[in-house]
């Protein structure tokens, strides 16, 4: 099988018919959900039956409505955070690479001191102190995912702004936003592309790491990450309930890094930016 | 050049492990001493340099931290309090978070605080944060060091085997299982191995209950089941580091030399390519080494482990600011130690370096 003139992997194919499913599921979820998200419709970590195809929470939710909503909550939000992400981190490095001087140290040197904390303990710190809600969290997590997208944007634009085409732009005296728009933005995105997944599953974990911890998505909004806190003692009983909303990420991340690596493996050139870097 | 009785053919990876072992087995003393005094002008230098750049950089993340905390939302006291507030409230609430002085001046007495160790007091419970941080620390560090004896020969080794073995099925199998490992979230495994370990098998206890004194044996009987975790968490990532830097030196025209004289595969890799990758690999251990005291935050979380974690997790809930601030600090800190000391250490392994341009 071929997609965009490219061998199709076995483990592509399962990735994309996964992550294909699950956008699905997150587009549609109210009209495909069994139950409505807040309704008790059984006891306390049921056991899983026809009825309810992964038993029940905490306080007899069905799972299975609960996971769909919560898919389209986190998916959502990791979405949002990973395009804000990118349109911060490939503004500022092709500015930092087009412009160069004092712009390129100073924003350089910021992403420097920002990655000698670790992310985690970055965000917390700053959900710390704003308390934790949507808005808060998708902008702390997209300026901090947006010094490795900026990593990655000035290492491109580096190499392509001292390109002929690019100094011919300039000296016909097109502005910076020409440049960056219509010089060097339509030669980057291959690796953007790639990176992108790869940053979606990165805030896609985060995000879900925070919601476990407490301190991400707050109820009664569910979320996966939010789910396996909920139904965490249940594993003391030997219950399972915590599991599936724990799997449900697993099978998103492992999909999208099946993809990505796919997409990976038909970029690798053994010349242009792609190698360069 | 002779290291225990042995003539070495490389004096240079050799010479590495003479100041290593000194005063081990080495015959030829007065040798060493020259060649570490030797070594100690051409590096010191570089090293020095790293080491300030060490500080800068903390210094940086001080200011960081505190611009994050204290500067940004205005006024930390509404931030805390909520728009409920009344006030009265928010006047002492201020005083008492010293609010009423100047942000420079505020960030001096916080910043000569820390450096004699006086880091506050917690705004919830009034303890003062030095006497919280520094035994929660030392578990959380106790657990990251459990975790990267088991992860780092076992990472390394396996990914040399599978470097020696490229393209064959058990580095293929490397490949799948490490990848599914790296995008898994931290406590799907915990989990995982709790339902497999301490459910199904009573092998393990699913919280571990550490405290003080506690004997040695019985602290790590409670801490394994959290120290597997992450070392399936960090092994998976350096393992493939490991591999593709033993195999970017692999494509090298020396490496090839090597093969063209008839060496096996095996050799080629164990005496000519690991000294050469031996410096991102140390680079590729420190970094997960950090992320080993760092990501024990969900770990910590899942077992009920009573790390800085657990500490820094619960002031973010109950928002205690000064505590925030401590726990921040003490992880920025060790974080950019072990990224200076990986540094330093690549410094120190790259025979390159070790001569005068």
């Amino acid at each position: 099988m071929k997609l965009f003139g490219h061998k199709l992997t076995v483990s592509a194919a399962i990735g994309m018919a996964v992550v294909g499913l699950f956008v699905f599921i997150s587009l549609f979820t109210p009209w495909i959900a069994p139950y409505s998200e807040s309704a008790n419709v059984a006891g306390t970590w049921d056991e899983p039956s026809a009825k309810l195809l992964f038993g029940a929470d905490q306080i007899g939710r069905d799972m299975l409505t609960r996971m769909m909503y919560g898919s389209r909550m986190t998916i959502g939000v990791a979405l949002a955070i990973t395009t804000l992400s990118f349109a911060i981190g490939i503004l500022t490095g092709l500015v930092s690479a087009v412009v160069g001087g004092w712009v390129d140290v100073f924003f350089t040197r910021l992403v420097d001191v920002m990655l000698s904390i670790p992310s985690l303990i970055f965000a917390l710190i700053i959900l710390g102190v704003f308390g934790s809600s949507i808005p808060v969290l998708i902008m702390t997590i997209a300026v901090l995912d947006s010094t490795r997208v900026f990593r990655l944007a000035r290492a491109l634009g580096m190499n392509l702004t001292v390109m002929e085409y690019v100094e011919a732009a300039r000296l016909r005296g097109e502005g910076l936003w020409w440049v960056i728009t219509r010089e060097i933005l339509p030669n980057a995105w291959a690796p953007l592309v790639s990176e992108f997944g790869l940053r979606f599953c990165f805030n896609f974990l985060f995000i879900a790491g925070l919601s476990f911890l407490g301190l991400g998505i707050q109820p009664p909004y569910a979320d996966l990450g939010g789910m396996v806190r909920e139904n965490a003692a249940a594993i003391n009983f030997g219950i399972m309930a915590p599991i599936y909303p724990a799997t449900a990420i697993a099978l998103l991340t492992v999909s999208v890094n099946l993809v990505v690596d796919w997409m990976l493996s038909i970029d690798a050139r053994p010349s242009g930016a792609q190698a360069e870097l | 050049m002779r290291i225990g009785g042995r003539v070495c053919a490389r004096p240079f990876f050799c010479s590495t492990f003479g100041i290593v072992v000194q005063g081990l087995h080495v015959e030829n003393t007065e040798y060493f001493v020259a060649l570490f005094t030797n070594l100690l002008h051409f590096m010191a230098k570089l090293i020095v340099n790293r080491l300030l750049l060490g500080v800068l950089t903390l210094f940086a993340v001080s200011v960081l931290i505190f611009v994050c905390t204290q500067i940004l939302p205005g006024d930390v006291a509404s931030a805390v309090l909520g728009q409920g507030a009344t006030p009265e409230a928010l006047v002492i609430f201020r005083r008492e978070l010293g609010l009423d002085v100047p942000a420079h001046l505020r960030y001096w007495h916080w910043l000569v605080g820390a450096l004699h160790g006086d880091l506050g007091v917690a705004l919830t419970n009034k303890r003062v944060i030095i006497d919280e941080i520094l035994p929660r620390m030392g578990n959380t560090l106790f657990l990251a060091a459990y975790a990267a004896l088991i992860a780092i020969p076992l990472a390394v080794g396996l990914g040399v085997i599978s470097a020696i073995n490229e393209g064959k099925w058990s580095d293929r199998l490397a490949n799948v299982v490490t990848l599914v490992a790296i995008s898994l979230p931290e406590f799907f495994i915990a989990y995982l191995l709790i339902i497999f370990l301490a459910v199904d098998v009573e092998l393990f206890p699913s919280l571990s209950t550490v405290f003080k004194g506690m004997p040695f044996s019985e602290r790590v009987y409670q801490s394994t089941l959290p120290a597997f975790t992450l070392t399936l968490l960090v092994a998976a990532h350096m393992l493939r580091m490991t591999r593709s830097s033993v195999l970017s030196v692999m494509s090298t025209p020396y490496i090839e030399m090597a093969f063209l004289k008839g060496a096996p595969r095996r050799r080629v890799i164990v005496r000519h390519a690991l000294p050469n990758a031996a410096a991102p690999i140390i680079t590729v251990i420190a970094l997960n080494m950090a992320y080993l005291v760092v990501g024990v935050v969900v770990i910590e979380a899942v077992f009920v482990y009573p790390g800085l974690g657990q500490l820094m997790v619960d002031a973010v809930s109950k928002r205690d600011v000064p505590v925030i601030q401590a726990c921040g600090l003490t992880f920025a800190t060790v974080f950019v130690l072990l990224n200076t000391l990986a540094d330093i250490l690549v410094i120190l392994v790259n025979p390159r370096l070790r001569h005068k341009r």
